[in-house]
């Protein structure tokens, strides 16, 4: 089926833009980037109907990269049913938000520049997913990793780009090192790092022998996990990648990159389940980072942020769903985020780039007789996100929230007055941005098709696409289910709460929201700084860290010790090279003196050693 | 072998050639003169060797001996072309002027 042409097709549009963009014009940039996606797409779709249904995993090798002893790593792709549910979101969302990206980015400096990170991306995100074993996951899970940091630091000039840039990519680099921890104990525990055969050899292994080990596998994958997908202690990267332009945002940072942490664990599901230390505390980190993240998101006046934290909270309501079991609502809920929270950073760039660059709320307002088209498909993705019934969050977050009550009530309670806030946090964004009255100072306008069509797309699929039964589709591979109306209903009603707080908040009775947060005073200020967690992570890691850096390793070691050794052996050399040279006098007899100096020791040294023989 | 002038006798003189080849290399400052002090160190030697080749009854003295004196010959013709050079140069045949390789 050449599922190599997946991934090599934006691989190609990243070459063609990369090596000539800057001396093509623009219509054959966007050729090659849009086309190279919406290609990909193409062949994805015609992959998929060619395999359908998708009963067994279909696995192509191509060629043999690593032999080493026992050790034999393929290059392989391979599609299954999650795989095909994940190459769907990417490249379908990838080619709308590439197409987005036309409109979005026309003005900017750097145009191709932009199109060929994004197709980098796209490349390696779709080797990620097609990966069949562990290692080419890791080039693809560190190869989008690397695009993420190029394009949050896209704007280089900007320093608050390039320290961003720089923040995501070294947080990523401590989930990361706790990822190839993790590989590195399977190649030795199982001797191999294709899944197929890691997993078949993890089930046949009797449950007290595989205990021990397969929880620290699986936790050092949660390291990777953490940090990858944004989530308690490693998600501080991911609301400072706002940094980058809003289609980065809305492609690498909401819909595909930061899922990746969920997609691994849901594929690396059979050691999780032998592991259920590991699996709880999948659970717990995705429940208190899918809080925590609500809070703050309620309180931030940047309207990326707040679509930021939101991200991190849902990203914690995927881990609670494979923390639990319910790895298809986890994917389910990957899914339905995709359109959502892309729909919701797509509609949150074009109310930027309508208002040239504006990103706080507080310079909103009133904007939607000026913006309709934004205006109607953003209250679309809001409500999906609040989980209004029978649209698309309403779907996948029930099913999370099922099988958490099924597990342990209390994480239910938790997951649904999350959902209250979450309701309330992404409506208060609404209406301070559309309703009321306008309280900025340029003149906004709606943005052209190119960007208000893959907004109208995305709109209806975060309606309709929860009746995309994913859960249902990957039955054959994650066999439990859980069916439970009330529950659902319970949380889709505190998601309306949620709503008709913010609309008592910020349409009936604006005065309130100041006299609350007033009230509250103190808690609003821990809340508004996000818990001072990047400043105590400065204070306790990263001061100590540099601090440690100058006084030890640079003055201490690198100056002290090496450059002192270096300097010194040269010191020394010339201070016995300026005696020495006292004996080159350039007078012949003193030299041949010397000889016979020289011949006389050496023969009393001869003699006192008894003769030559 | 009876009668025959003892071995001794011709280390001895090969000593005496040998120190004064020294003593003239080492006192005496005129480079011409330096060189053949040198030449008389080298047949000093030359002189050891054939006689302990004769007394051992082996060839291998011989052959050093003519080494030597290749080596002899050739630094005559080098080093005789230095002097010419040096004299052209300075207009002088001391050594002690000859002392500007130094540091």
């Amino acid at each position: 089926m050449n599922l190599w042409l997946i991934p090599i097709l934006p691989l190609l549009g990243f070459l063609a833009n990369g090596l000539f963009g800057r001396r093509i014009p623009k219509a054959l940039i966007n050729t090659f980037a849009v086309g190279s996606v919406a290609l990909s797409f193409a062949w994805v779709v015609k992959t998929l109907l060619g395999l359908s249904p998708i009963e067994t995993k279909y696995i192509e090798h191509y060629f043999t990269w690593i032999q080493s002893g026992m050790l034999n790593i393929g290059v392989d792709f391979a599609v299954d049913r999650l795989t095909a549910i994940m190459l769907m979101v990417v490249t379908g969302v990838g080619t709308l938000i590439h197409i987005y990206a036309v409109g979005y980015m026309d003005h900017e400096g750097g145009y191709y520049r932009f199109f060929a990170y994004l197709n980098l991306f796209m490349f390696f995100m779709l080797v990620l997913v097609l990966a069949q074993n562990y290692l080419l996951l890791f080039v693809g899970w560190e190869g989008v990793g690397l695009c993420s940091y190029l394009l949050i630091g896209f704007y280089f000039t900007e320093q608050y780009a390039t320290t961003a840039g720089n923040k995501a990519f070294i947080v990523n680099r401590i989930g990361d090192f706790g990822f190839s921890l993790a590989v590195y104990l399977i190649v030795r525990q199982f001797g191999t790092l294709d899944f197929s055969k890691v997993f078949d050899a993890a089930k046949g292994m009797p449950a007290e022998a595989s205990v021990g080990v397969l929880t620290t596998i699986t936790l050092l994958l949660l390291v990777g996990a953490t940090g990858k997908s944004a989530q308690i202690p490693l998600y501080v990267w991911l609301p400072d990648a706002m940094a980058g332009p809003t289609p980065v945002s809305a492609l690498i940072h909401a819909a595909t990159m930061v899922t990746a942490g969920v997609y691994m664990i849901a594929r690396s599901a059979t050691l999780f389940l032998k592991a259920p230390i590991t699996m709880d505390t999948v659970a717990v980190i995705g429940l208190a980072t899918a809080f925590f993240a609500a809070t703050i998101g309620m309180t931030q006046m940047d309207i990326k942020k707040v679509y930021a934290y939101s991200t991190v909270s849902q990203l914690g309501y995927m881990f609670l769903g494979v923390g639990v079991g319910a790895f298809s609502a986890g994917i389910f809920h990957l899914m339905t985020h995709a359109f959502f929270k892309g729909l919701l950073f797509l509609g949150a760039g074009a109310v930027i780039h309508g208002l040239h660059g504006e990103q706080d709320m507080r310079q909103m307002g009133g904007l939607f007789k000026h913006m309709r088209i934004t205006a109607i498909t953003l209250f679309c993705a809001s409500l999906a996100i609040s989980g209004f019934p029978f649209t698309s969050g309403f779907f996948s977050k029930d099913a999370i929230l099922v099988a958490a009550y099924e597990r342990a009530p209390w994480m239910y309670w938790v997951g649904v007055l999350t959902a209250g806030m979450t309701a309330f946090y992404v409506f208060r964004a609404w209406f301070m941005t559309f309703l009321g009255d306008y309280r900025g100072h340029g003149h906004p306008h709606e943005s052209p098709l190119v960007m208000t069509g893959p907004l109208m797309i995305l709109a209806v699929l975060s309606i309709f696409g929860g009746f995309i039964d994913v859960p249902h589709i990957l039955e054959p591979m994650f066999a439990e289910r859980a069916e439970s109306q009330g529950l659902a209903w319970l949380s889709a009603g505190v998601g309306i709460l949620g709503i008709l707080l913010a609309i008592l908040f910020y349409v009936v009775k604006r005065g309130w929201a100041d006299s609350f947060t007033k009230a509250i005073g103190g808690l609003y200020t821990l809340v508004y700084n996000k818990y001072f967690v990047d400043e105590v992570y400065d204070a306790a890691v990263v001061e100590p860290l540099i601090e440690g850096s100058r006084t030890v390793l640079w003055r201490g070691f690198d100056a002290g010790l090496i450059d002192g050794t270096v300097n010194g052996v040269g010191r020394r050399s010339r201070g016995i090279g300026a005696i020495l040279r006292l004996l080159q006098s350039g007078n012949i007899r003193s030299y041949a003196g010397w000889v016979v100096l020289g011949s006389i020791v050496l023969l009393i040294a001869i003699g006192f050693a008894g003769g030559l023989r | 072998m009876q009668n025959a002038v003892p071995l001794s006798w011709y280390l001895i003189l090969s000593a005496i050639l040998f120190a004064l080849g020294v003593a003239g290399f080492i006192f005496r400052r005129n480079i011409i003169t330096v060189f053949m002090s040198i030449e008389l160190m080298l047949n000093a030697v030359n002189l050891s060797f054939l006689t302990f080749s004769y007394q051992f009854k082996q060839v291998d003295g011989h052959i050093y001996s003519f080494f030597v004196m290749v080596v002899a010959a050739a630094e005559a013709a080098v080093g005789l072309a230095i002097i010419l050079t040096v004299f052209k140069n300075r207009a002088t045949l001391m050594i002690d002027e000859v002392s500007s390789m130094k540091y």
